[in-house]
């Protein structure tokens, strides 16, 4: 009996002592994400820690407005994926972060709808009764929501779908609120409408002409300045993997 | 007037008018409630009791799930409305009140319950051996001698409707004038980095919510939870 609880205690010092070597060799950092990238981000992360296992990523998303904010409060994140170039822009010239804005991607948005074939609407169909609700992100820090919020305006209709509109907190939270059903259609990123759950749906791509380019941009915070992991991961979306990941979600890379 | 634009009254309008309904209904829906849940204790009035308080321990993301999935479109009680000729609840006042009295359940049961096992049956017994009807009963005896526990339910419930976020946040969809009540209102502004307006409506609540409870407290301290 007594010779099983020393083993027993021998064990768990032998579990505990590789557990303290594993963090110590792996390098854990922080990325805050806007949400329009949450399934291609997903899988180009899932991509570089099966290359990299000694760096261990973690992923937040939420809308690029709410990160700027937090960023800008000492929120403890190393790497800022924006949906628009503006917020990374801004923290720099804050000195916040460890280098220059770097483009990544150019955003599309597009109409989508769970209970109606999307691709063959038109904006000007979003005056239509038997749409009572449209789902758009928060314009006021979603960039996603600015877009759509311009693309509505261009079109002239903007102060007759305004009493229809259901805001999300960011584009993530505007798809859920259309994949529910509970809005008739949203205004949502191509990116979360190619995901493979909603794209048997269809959507109707919206002219990019009607809005300011969503200009996708990330940098390194100067929290984040100096960890090996962050730069390599960083270097890693540059990669010909994470460009083909970005390119099947819909992400023009920019010329 | 305080620098509040329109936006701000419009928020404030919506927010007064969602924690006096709530408080409204809650009051209509707790009496007959606690008042069963007063009587001799039993399992089944235990299991009402629980579930009357889950609440209070409830992430508010729990309750918020799962009444968005029940009253949209998709759901039991959005796809009956439809069915009938209305339209579902999510992304509407209404929604959002339903929610409210499910959320501030609790703090309208519980004073009330309190109150009326204070008061016990007895007069209750006496005024019906005498020859008073239910309401008769109710505005006589029950509501002059629980008054206490009445005006205490009364502010919890709205105070705590005041406060409420996570709940209107996943079913709201922040519908100026609609939906979008007073603490969504300083969520967005305070992600948008519009520290000014934030501070000026947290003010706003923080006083408010203070002199609620201050009339709370000096209620309790009057009278206790009934006067008998």
């Amino acid at each position: 009996m007594k010779h099983r609880a020393l083993l027993s205690a021998r064990l768990s010092l032998l579990l505990l002592g590789s557990f303290l070597l594993g963090t110590a060799t792996a390098e854990n950092f922080t990325i805050v994400a806007a949400s329009d990238l949450r399934y291609a981000l997903d899988e180009i992360v899932a991509a570089y820690i099966a290359e990299h296992p000694e760096h261990q990523p973690s992923v937040i998303y939420g809308s690029s407005g709410q990160f700027h904010a937090q960023i800008s409060n000492g929120a403890p994140y190393d790497l800022y994926f924006s949906a628009d170039i503006v917020y990374p822009q801004m923290l720099h010239e804050a000195g916040l972060t460890a280098d220059e804005p770097a483009i990544y991607a150019l955003g599309r948005i597009v109409l989508w709808s769970a209970n109606r074939d999307a691709s063959t609407l038109h904006l000007s169909d979003l005056v239509r009764d038997d749409i009572r609700r449209i789902a758009i992100a928060q314009p006021e820090h979603a960039p996603y929501g600015q877009r759509a919020q311009e693309a509505l305006e261009a079109t002239g209709i903007w102060s007759t779908v305004q009493p229809k509109l259901v805001f999300g907190e960011n584009i993530a939270h505007a798809a859920q609120m259309a994949e529910s059903g509970a809005a008739d259609i949203g205004i949502i990123a191509l990116s979360l409408a190619l995901f493979p759950t909603m794209t048997a749906q269809g959507y109707h791509l919206i002219d990019a002409d009607l809005h300011a380019p969503l200009t996708q941009a990330y940098v390194i915070t100067r929290y984040g300045q100096g960890k090996p992991g962050v730069l390599d991961f960083s270097r890693y979306m540059e990669s010909d993997t994470a460009h083909t990941i970005m390119q099947r979600y819909g992400f023009a890379m920019p010329e | 007037m305080l620098g509040l634009n329109p936006a701000d009254w419009q928020a404030i309008e919506v927010t007064l008018k969602l924690c006096l309904y709530t408080t409204i209904f809650l009051l209509l829906i707790a009496t007959p409630l606690a008042w069963w849940l007063s009587g001799k204790t039993s399992s089944l009035r235990v299991a009402i009791q629980a579930i009357v308080a889950l609440p209070l321990v409830l992430p508010p993301t729990v309750l918020g799930f799962y009444l968005l999935m029940a009253m949209g479109p998709r759901g039991l009680l959005g796809s009956s409305l439809e069915s009938i000729g209305l339209t579902h609840l999510a992304f509407s006042f209404e929604g959002i009140l339903v929610a409210s009295v499910l959320y501030s359940l609790p703090f309208a049961v519980q004073p009330l319950l309190e109150s009326f096992n204070n008061l016990g049956r007895r007069p209750v017994e006496v005024a019906s051996a005498l020859g008073a009807g239910p309401v008769d009963r109710f505005f006589t005896v029950i509501l002059p001698l629980c008054k206490g526990g009445y005006v205490i339910a009364a502010t919890l419930t709205f105070a705590h409707t005041l406060g409420e976020f996570g709940v209107i946040l996943m079913l709201g969809g922040s519908i100026p004038g609609e939906t979008k009540v007073l603490s969504v209102l300083i969520y967005d502004y305070a992600q948008s980095m519009n520290y000014d307006a934030a501070h000026r409506l947290s003010l706003i609540l923080l006083v408010f919510s203070f002199l609620v409870l201050f009339t709370v407290y000096g209620f309790s301290r009057r009278f206790q939870v009934v006067r008998v």
